[in-house]
């Protein structure tokens, strides 16, 4: 893949991050370059929402240094994060049920039309274009009024991954996007996280499950207890091994035994 | 293992889905926040005009009664359906009324100020206190049932408290008098349009006195400032609400405050802003009033609050937040004024509005829930 000629769009190296006594993050190294699926897997517990949250702006790093395009970063806000190009979609808390899809797809940055002195919500462009840009992911919406309510789990993360790339993100951070999905809309998710790839941004794509990472990961970071493992290229590791290294080895090869190897 | 999880992309997804039943016509229309508000308008009307259609109850003057009060309940339920957009509650709205009157008496009648001061000076005080209200609500996280509740009671308390002090009474009169020739007053005690009425008479569509000094006049002046300001309060919350990107942030921080805070809106902001605008509302009830009556009680607006937040559910909002309608709450607005001047008309007794009330405000939170659960399609 044509990914690793381009330079990292964010470097993180020796991430670490302390609240009080608790070290949630001791040495962190993690990039993402443009056009690239790189996941972050780790069970529970072991600092992935930490460390997302520290590359969105959300929580500062204790020590460590966040290059991003090169030039060293460090974001006050998640929306000065945001600006720069970092998106993030969480995995509950991406869409508002009650609102509808063009509500949610421009919620915080709403197209304007003046008419007067009146500013108003340019809803024609608003329509128009989150009509199209779902369609860009596969989805055909009934309508753009339509709330996000009535739409299935996995298409609720589409409609939130497309809002960040016609936002223009350059990196995309998805926090465990397939967790509470079935398989069909699993599948549909792992698509749209390819249709992005291939459009140049460079993914994040934190999970714990390993087949879900195998299915469209460039590159594999495992984290566990607060640090990074190492990282892997797509077909040097087996999913055994990745297993391996999120669970932090023996008990699981023992479990593993006992359950057939079907975990 | 990882074939099985790469599709081949998207065409079968983008045929419409098989499971997903049109929506018909009914539906739509169903989901419509304004939808228990016009059945209930119709309904109560159809219900007058039948029992009370000859007891004057339409004609010029029994309208204008209605209207007036319909009127003055539209006034905050315009504030308190915004704020429950946004999520939150104000339990305050009844003793705000009672307060904003009272200070526009003291500062105006017992210290003699200029009407216009007071009004504008009880405006402030009042948005402040409508501030204050917000901040708190926003920085400790509590519900903002408690901290209005508690305002209701801090509110009330001055509200007796200052004019029994300074003037041994709870009931201050004289503003009319005090308002005359004040150039600020006419915005909320005066009428307008009092030519269209003149008008109307003129071509016998409405009547006039037959007997008396004023013989020969309409019976209607004018169109009061407190019915312009219902209007006006209607069509800006509406334009705001439905039009604006400011009002996509007020669905937004009632519907998921950590969802809107996550794309950068500034929940804290909204909600504040919406207390203010609730204290605002209130302030103009008050003033309307203390203007019409004259004085001002420290008994006013008792209720008031909770009479705002069934007109608001009436029209359609979710008490949990994140969804409603100006106009819906308009309509239960005006289907309190038509019930409550309603009953008198029709020669029943009064106490049975409360009855009414009641009854009403279960139903329409009822079928709330039921639309809610076809817009989120729960189960």
């Amino acid at each position: 893949m044509s990914s690793y000629d381009h330079n990292p769009i964010v470097e993180m190296s020796d991430i670490t991050k302390h609240f009080g006594p608790v070290i949630a993050l001791n040495g962190v190294s993690f990039d993402v370059r443009p056009g690239e699926c790189h996941c972050l897997l780790g069970d529970n517990g072991a600092g992935k929402s930490t460390f997302i949250k520290t590359m969105s702006g959300v929580h500062k790093p204790s020590s460590g240094k966040i290059l991003f395009e090169g030039r060293e970063m460090s974001f006050a806000s998640p929306r000065d994060a945001m600006e720069a190009g970092i998106a993030t979609v969480y995995q509950d808390l991406a869409m508002i049920p009650l609102m509808s899809v063009t509500r949610n797809f421009w919620m915080g940055r709403e197209p304007i039309k003046r008419l007067g002195p009146l500013k108003m919500i340019d809803f024609d462009k608003a329509n128009t274009v989150t009509m199209e840009e779902m369609r860009k992911m596969g989805i055909n919406l009934r309508s753009p009024d339509q709330a996000v309510g009535t739409l299935s789990g996995g298409e609720r993360q589409t409609v939130a991954i497309a809002r960040a790339v016609h936002f223009g993100a350059k990196v995309l951070i998805l926090d465990e996007p397939t967790s509470a999905l079935g398989v069909r809309q699993t599948a549909n998710v792992l698509s749209t996280i390819d249709k992005v790839r291939k459009t140049g941004i460079g993914i994040v794509f934190i999970t714990h499950n390993v087949r879900h990472a195998l299915a469209v990961g460039d590159r594999f970071t495992v984290l566990n207890r607060g640090k990074t493992l190492g990282t892997a290229q797509r077909g040097q590791i087996t999913p055994e091994e990745l297993q391996d290294m999120m669970a932090g080895g023996q008990e699981m090869v023992a479990l593993e035994g006992s359950l057939g190897g079907t975990v | 293992m990882t074939e099985e999880a790469q599709p081949a992309g998207g065409p079968t997804k983008a045929k419409s889905d098989e499971r997903v039943k049109e929506i018909g016509g009914f539906r739509r229309w169903l989901i419509r926040p304004e939808l228990g508000g016009i059945i209930g308008t119709i309904a109560v009307f159809l219900f007058f005009i039948i029992f009370a259609g000859d007891s004057g109850m339409f004609k010029a003057q029994g309208i204008m009664n209605w209207s007036q009060v319909s009127a003055q309940f539209m006034i905050i339920a315009v504030g308190a359906c915004m704020l429950m957009v946004a999520g939150e509650f104000d339990l305050s709205v009844g003793s705000m009324i009672g307060f904003a009157g009272m200070s526009i008496a003291i500062l105006g009648v017992t210290l003699g100020w200029p009407i216009w001061i007071a009004i504008l000076l009880t405006f402030a005080l009042c948005i402040a206190i409508g501030a204050i209200n917000g901040l708190i609500v926003v920085r400790t996280g509590l519900p903002s049932f408690i901290v209005t509740l508690a305002f209701l009671f801090i509110l009330r308390g001055f509200t007796i408290f200052f004019p029994q002090i300074i003037e041994r009474r709870t009931i201050i009169g004289g503003i009319d008098t005090a308002a005359e020739g004040d150039w600020l007053a006419p915005l909320f005690g005066g009428e307008i349009l009092g030519f269209v009425f003149q008008w109307l008479s003129n071509i016998g569509l409405i009547e006039v006195f037959e007997r008396g000094n004023r013989a020969g006049e309409p019976v209607i002046d004018g169109l009061p400032m407190l019915i312009v300001w219902a209007l006006g309060l209607v069509v800006f919350g509406h334009f705001v609400l439905t039009r604006t990107r400011f009002g996509n942030w007020i669905f937004a921080a009632g519907g998921d405050a950590q969802a809107a805070r996550y794309v950068g809106v500034p929940v804290e902001r909204v909600k504040i802003s919406m207390f203010m605008f609730t204290a605002f509302c209130a302030c103009v009830f008050a003033t309307c009033q203390v203007m019409e009556f004259g004085s001002a009680g420290a008994d006013r607006g008792l209720l008031k609050e909770f009479e705002a937040i069934i007109a608001v559910v009436i029209g359609g909002a979710l008490l949990t937040g994140g969804y409603g309608s100006v106009v819906g709450a308009a309509l239960g607005a005006l289907i309190f004024g038509v019930v409550q001047q309603g009953l008198f008309f029709a020669g029943v007794e009064s106490s049975l509005f409360r009855v009414f009330l009641g009854v009403i405000l279960l139903f329409a939170v009822i079928l709330n829930t039921y639309i809610r659960r076809i817009i989120t399609g729960e189960r």
